[in-house]
């Protein structure tokens, strides 16, 4: 039946994340750092307005883009914390995870021969869905003895005309890295002298632990450049429920709104009511998530150096990503060795792209007792290994 | 004022007091000589009261009963309720002693290893103490939490997927 497929979705290529998870699911006992998504479980107060409301009935479409009194909890948030000031009547749109707000935005301004610039290595869905519009994607690579930030000389190289679209990632998944305002002042002023829009999924921004976050809109003359993509799945531990948003200009979310109205609708109202909730009351929960992350953090940072393996300080998200070019294995080799022999399961960094090639990704959304299990058995791998 | 960095180490020794200064110094980023030097210091202050841990006395297997009690008491001319809080804080079947707003004044937690043993106490000693005006013994049926951490949850451990993006 191949031959009836769409040529571009036959030609992606298959996650390097999905060949792992097969693997992992024909083996037992296996202890993962693998995963993606917090351990904790949503706070009690957002699942119990859930719960509420679907005892109320509340089981409707809500509007396009999301139930109002959502828009405006969020505009009120994003002011507060990121100094993101937009209109919750037309520039704020709910999407089902920030998941659909990567492909709606892609899908809005990307058209065949257009480029989009995609750091690398980073979360695994920005260069499928820009493929999918028909646009190419060309990466820019980012490495550790730079603490995997974009550095505006290596955008400068990856740089065609046909860019049209900037993705950044930060607090980043794989690596940990988080980029400052420092950081982000001369990206802006690339993105001002080659007119480029940027979609920048902040998604993993209330999980930095050393400053505070700065937005990419929040820049000068960056606001109408950039598409502010978020969601609950990370902060709020709402992975389950689906839900995320994008902020930016009336006239790009108004487009993404067009898409999102034909194929999604709207997004789950018992999502969308536990989201007001949590925007609400769950702070103080969210704080005491940050606060076991970061001990976890350093717990696996430590553990790791401890090994003997070169570990950059992540200072975002809940990952680290390991050097590991000292056991002479690439990062695949790396992680389908060490689950056979150890049965740890980790990601190879070249799931996340090729500059991930001799990193692993550990995730340290895990008690502290089961990632001291985790470090014990990979510390008795990388040792026959050195 | 409590520091945010003490804040939190207290936090994580309450949560698990069996960690190490080394371990805390790994998970808090502060030094060992700090965290030690803070935990001695907390300890003489009596900030740091005890170290021990949650039984669940019923799931080993241990039967005993405990009791909340209202008790009204006749306030004492210069003292208020503290000479007569003081007085029952020294019962080592007295648990728990709170002074209370409400139609009541003190509020007692009380053990004992079966109901009648628990009944007899309020009777012949609690009851009969000077300034006790009255007592109501509302007996503990069922431990669903205790001390933050839920006993009874009976419910699975939800499953994520092993490997995610
Ligand atoms: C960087 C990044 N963006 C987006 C997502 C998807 O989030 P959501 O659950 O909101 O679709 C993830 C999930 O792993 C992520 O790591």
């Amino acid at each position: 039946m191949k031959r009836f497929l769409n040529p571009t979705v036959a030609s992606l290529p298959p996650s390097g994340i999905r060949k792992f998870f097969d693997l992992v699911a024909t083996m037992k006992d296996v202890i993962s750092l693998g995963v993606g998504e917090p351990d904790f479980i949503t706070p009690w107060t957002v699942r119990e307005s859930g719960i509420f409301s679907l005892e109320q009935g509340q089981t409707m479409y809500t509007s396009n883009a999301g139930i109002l009194e959502l828009r405006q909890e969020l505009t009120r948030h994003l002011a507060l914390t990121l100094g993101l000031i937009y209109n919750p009547e037309s520039e704020i749109l709910v999407t089902v995870g920030a998941s659909e707000a990567v492909d709606l935005a892609m899908r809005a301004l990307l058209a065949p021969g257009d480029v989009a610039l995609v750091p690398d290595p980073s979360y695994v869905s920005y260069a499928p869905c820009a493929i999918m519009t028909g646009a190419d994607v060309r990466y820019v690579p980012t490495r550790a003895s730079e603490q995997f930030r974009l550095r505006v000389e290596d955008l400068a190289e990856a740089y065609t005309p046909e860019a049209k679209l900037l993705v950044l990632s930060y607090p980043n998944n794989p690596t940990g890295a988080i980029m400052t305002r420092e950081d982000l002042l001369p990206i802006a002023e690339f993105v001002r002298e080659h007119d480029l829009l940027v979609l920048s999924d902040e998604i993993y921004s209330d999980l930095t632990y050393e400053g505070s976050h700065t937005a990419f809109a929040s820049l000068p003359g960056m606001w109408e450049r950039t598409l502010h993509l978020s969601g609950f799945s990370k902060s709020y531990a709402m992975t389950g429920w689906r839900i995320g948003y994008v902020g930016g200009h009336p006239d790009l979310i108004q487009a993404m709104t067009r898409i999102h109205q034909y194929t999604i609708l709207c997004a789950p109202i018992t999502a969308q009511v536990a989201a007001i909730e949590a925007l609400r009351s769950a702070e103080t929960a969210k704080q005491e998530m940050v606060a076991a992350y970061d001990r976890r953090r350093r717990l696996l940072v430590h553990g790791f150096r401890e090994m003997g393996l070169s570990c950059f300080e992540p200072l975002g998200a809940f990952y680290v990503f390991p050097d590991i070019t000292a056991t002479k294995l690439s990062s695949e080799e790396f992680a389908e060795q060490l689950l056979h022999e150890e049965k740890v399961a980790v990601v190879p960094g070249t799931a996340f792209g090729p500059s991930g090639e001799g990193h692993i990704r550990c995730s340290y959304a895990y008690s502290t007792e089961q990632l001291k299990e985790a470090l014990e058995r990979i510390s008795r791998f990388v040792w026959r290994r050195l | 004022m409590l520091s945010d960095h003490d804040h939190r180490l207290l936090k994580l020794i309450q949560q698990d007091c069996r960690l190490t200064p080394e371990e805390l110094a790994i998970q808090t980023g502060l030094t060992v000589e700090n965290i030690t030097h803070k935990i001695r210091e907390w300890e003489d202050q009596n900030v740091i009261v005890q170290y021990r841990p949650l039984i669940n006395w019923e799931r080993a297997g241990h039967e005993s009963v405990s009791a909340l009690i209202d008790v009204k008491v006749l306030p004492q001319r210069g003292y208020g309720f503290d000479k007569i809080a003081r007085r029952l804080q020294k019962f080592p079947e007295i648990k728990a002693v709170y002074l209370m707003s409400g139609g009541y004044d003190l509020s007692l937690l009380i053990e004992g290893r079966t109901m009648q043993e628990v009944a007899l106490f309020v009777a012949e000693k609690l009851a009969p103490l000077e300034h006790i005006q009255s007592t109501t013994t509302h007996f503990v049926l069922r431990r669903y939490k205790q001390d933050g951490i839920e006993l009874i949850s009976g419910d699975e451990a939800p499953q994520r997927l092993m490997i995610s993006p």
